[in-house]
């Protein structure tokens, strides 16, 4: 494996990694608050206990998180000096606030971890909230990072060097607000629908009924609703992209040549010698409507853009199909959820629940796919239209070791994370519920 | 604004060493501690920074977020040349977070817990290890911009006797910081003699390294006595330093815990003070002699001006959280968690 090959490896396993940790511990928080809420208002301890249950998977996945999160900020500058350098003091300004959110939700949720029965109970309550709405904000300030990488502002670049800095421009640039509202979304879908999936799963197993079936609603009501709202962001995405990333969006859709009319293509392989897509399904018009509002509008190919600014085809349009496929599943979902709440009875059902538990890993496919789409598809530039990747890329040689290291770890760390999650989960009669699993499911 | 700036670095750095450092320090000295004694050592240590660790480790972040937008320049060049220890102190970094909550968090006790507890000691000692000899390697002038060879470019720029020393005595200090803050954790009267006897080592080994790291900075040709005693500030921080550990050591039997925490912290901060001034503005020091230094290897003014906001106002808010943080659990009794 070649340095720069490994180097790009190496950071997209990282924030891969990571990315499933930090959507978790900014979303389940709110889980946790609701929850917490119907103990205070109801008085059954279950509520009670399913905030204590869901708060041990807090902590175990902030602290993966947190420490992966510490990693990400070195392997920055460990993989790409030469981005750093320049770029650090440009796009800093969300990092350093991001500092603060970060630092907020560790002593939040010291307090929150810790304070039961110690302190207040509406502090405490408030604590878990504070846990949330740090993390989301940390989540959108690293987005916004990472938007001015697609989305270049706050900054001249004349001859090679970087004048007139505003961070506070380059912080809110032009892909901030579709790309963190868009990430926002997905991680409440995505974390709904895999905690409602597992509650769904002890459910059809019988176990604990009372615990996971009140668990599964509050969770997939989160999951249903931004399932639901994720193609309204998807649209303003696109149209985003169409606009500052054509390579991007061409490569989304594997359009190879410039056409109006231009048809949406589902599915098939590109193919890189013939320059065309095989085994497709194509939506004539369908492209030029969903990124100009117009079904005859003329949408870029990749004829128009030189050869070297090319980002991977395959591996972008593939990821763009997964992530699409994936949310309109979902979507289907959301909706059968909110139809079962005409239809109680679908509740005894096994294809009801089954399909919940299919969908447990579904939305963190969607959402790494969706990175993968955002990433590879701004290849081969670092810095959108300024710095190239290849450019960026750290002089140490080797670095393909590091990437075996990191690969080893993190595989490890997960199959720890899920060893424990078990291990919970299995506790939840001796821990929580010691008498329920004979009781009859209570509807 | 650059003071500013410049101020949280160091402030950063110094709480980092003091409040991770003492984190760092916990698992060292349970390394230290008899098998019999294990069982109970965790258990104060447990519930002393179970809550509060997440947030001692948040200085780290601080700090390379203000290397890397304020002081880019300095921030890639450790990067790059001294790329293998960060490397090791990051997989430190992965392993005692992830240990210390996976062994808390695991729904059953059983044998998973050696393994966990093996980590968390391994990693305990690494991770501060190289972070001195990431400190060490930065003042100590290896780093080589004329070199060409794998060996002389990305492992001699940190692997030398004195780097080393730095790091062990980083390490006998973080576990000194521990010792001394658990004593205030107990009130079990044997358990407050092995606290105070463990400080007692950790403070021998804090000074057989420290005198081991003038010895190699002298064989180096490093300046560090000169850095040290050769300014008026270095001088008194260096007897400051002095004075109150003896005083710490008249009060640790019987003395507030509060004021001997305090007392350890003073030192620590006297030590990195006498470094830290004879230093500035240098930053990291290349053999070449063109060092890069914090006034001339800054960021434009604007990102500084910005940067120096965002701390400022985080502070309003992390300040009072984090104090009533520490407020709230310095009780001793059992949490039900």
């Amino acid at each position: 494996m070649d340095d720069f090959l490994a180097a790009r490896s190496q950071m997209a396993l990282s924030l891969g990694f990571h990315i499933i940790y930090a959507c978790i511990g900014m979303v389940m928080p709110f889980f946790m608050a609701i929850a917490h809420y119907k103990w205070f208002r109801t008085n059954n301890i279950v509520y009670r206990n399913i905030t204590r249950a869901w708060s041990k998977g807090v902590a175990i996945f902030f602290a993966t998180g947190a420490v992966s999160g510490t990693v990400l900020s070195f392997e920055l500058g460990l993989l790409w000096p030469g981005f750093m350098k320049h770029a650090g003091p440009i796009f800093g300004m969300p990092f350093s606030l991001e500092g603060t959110a970060f630092f907020i939700e560790a002593i939040a949720l010291g307090f929150f971890l810790y304070g039961w029965d110690k302190l207040n109970k509406w502090f405490h309550w408030f604590t878990g909230i504070v846990v949330g709405v740090s993390g989301l904000a940390s989540g959108i300030l690293v987005v916004s990072a990472n938007a001015w990488m697609n989305s270049p502002a706050g900054f001249d670049y004349v001859n090679g060097e970087y004048i007139n800095i505003d961070p506070i421009q380059a912080m809110f640039n032009d892909a901030w607000f579709s790309q963190a509202l868009h990430m926002t979304l997905a991680a409440f879908a995505a974390t709904g629908f895999a905690v409602a999936g597992v509650h769904a799963l002890m459910i059809l197993r019988k176990k604990n009924e009372v615990f996971h079936t009140k668990a599964f609603r509050i969770a997939i009501v989160f999951g249903a609703i931004a399932a639901l709202l994720q193609p309204v962001s998807g649209d303003i995405s696109a149209k985003d992209v169409t606009q500052r990333q054509p390579a991007k969006l061409a490569a989304m859709e594997a359009l190879y040549k410039t056409e109006k009319a231009a048809p949406l293509i589902i599915g098939g392989i590109p193919d890189e010698e013939t320059q065309t897509v095989n085994y497709k399904i194509e939506l004539p018009g369908m492209l030029s409507f969903l990124a100009h509002g117009d079904f005859t509008h003329e949408v870029t190919g990749l004829d128009r853009i030189p050869k070297e600014n090319h980002p991977p085809v395959a591996i972008t349009h593939f990821a763009f199909q997964i992530m699409v496929g994936i949310g309109s599943f979902l979507v289907l979902l959301a909706l059968l959820y909110f139809i079962s709440l005409k239809k109680r009875s679908w509740y005894d059902r096994k294809w009801f629940l089954k399909l919940f538990v299919m969908a447990i890993p579904l939305g963190f496919i969607a959402v790494e796919a969706g990175w993968v789409v955002t990433e590879v598809g701004r290849q081969p530039w670092i810095i959108y239209n300024v710095m190239r990747t290849a450019d960026a890329v750290t002089p140490m040689p080797g670095i393909a070791y590091s990437f075996y290291m990191f690969t080893a770890i993190y595989l490890s760390l997960t199959a720890v994370v899920i060893f424990l999650l078990r291990r919970q989960i299995q506790m939840v009669p001796v821990l929580y519920d010691r008498n329920d699993s004979t009781n009859p499911p209570a509807h | 604004m650059e003071y500013v700036v410049i101020a949280y670095l160091f402030l950063s750095i110094l709480l980092y060493v003091v409040l991770g450092g003492a984190d760092f320090g916990a698992g060292i000295i349970e390394l230290f501690t008899s098998a019999r004694n294990k069982n109970r050592t965790r258990d104060t240590l447990y519930r002393a920074i179970g809550p509060i660790w997440e947030a001692n480790h948040m200085w780290l972040i601080i700090t390379i977020v203000i290397l890397f937008v304020a002081y880019p320049l300095i921030y890639a060049e450790m990067s790059v040349y001294l790329h293998i220890p960060l490397l090791v102190m990051l997989f430190g970094i992965i392993a005692r977070g992830t240990a210390f909550v996976f062994r808390h968090y695991d729904a059953v006790k059983d044998d998973m817990q050696h393994l966990y507890n093996r980590i968390y000691f391994a990693s305990s000692f690494i991770t501060p290890l190289f972070l001195g000899i990431i400190a060490g390697s930065v003042i100590s002038g290896h780093i080589d911009h004329a070199a060409t060879s794998f060996a002389d470019v990305y492992i001699f720029s940190w692997l030398n006797w004195f780097s080393i020393g730095v790091g062990l005595f980083v390490v006998a200090l973080c576990g000194f910081l521990a010792s001394v803050y658990l004593i205030g954790e107990t009130d079990n009267p044997e358990d407050r003699r092995r606290f105070i006897n463990k400080a007692r080592h950790m403070n021998i080994a804090a000074v057989a390294s420290g005198v081991y790291v003038f010895i190699t900075a002298w064989i180096d040709g490093i300046p560090l006595v000169n850095w040290i005693f050769g300014t008026t500030i270095g001088l008194i921080a260096v007897i400051a330093a002095s004075i109150s550990l003896v005083v710490l050591w008249i009060l640790i039997y019987s003395g507030n815990a509060i004021i001997i925490r305090m007392l350890a912290g003073f030192q620590v901060t006297m030590i990195l003070l006498a470094l830290g001034y004879a230093h500035f503005p240098d930053f990291i020091v290349i053999t070449n002699g063109t060092n890069l230094t914090l006034m001339d290897h800054r960021a434009t003014m604007q990102t500084i001006n910005a940067l120096g906001w965002a701390l400022l106002i985080g502070t309003i808010f992390i300040i009072p959280a984090l104090f009533y943080l520490y407020y709230k659990f310095k009780h001793k009794e059992y949490p039900h968690e």
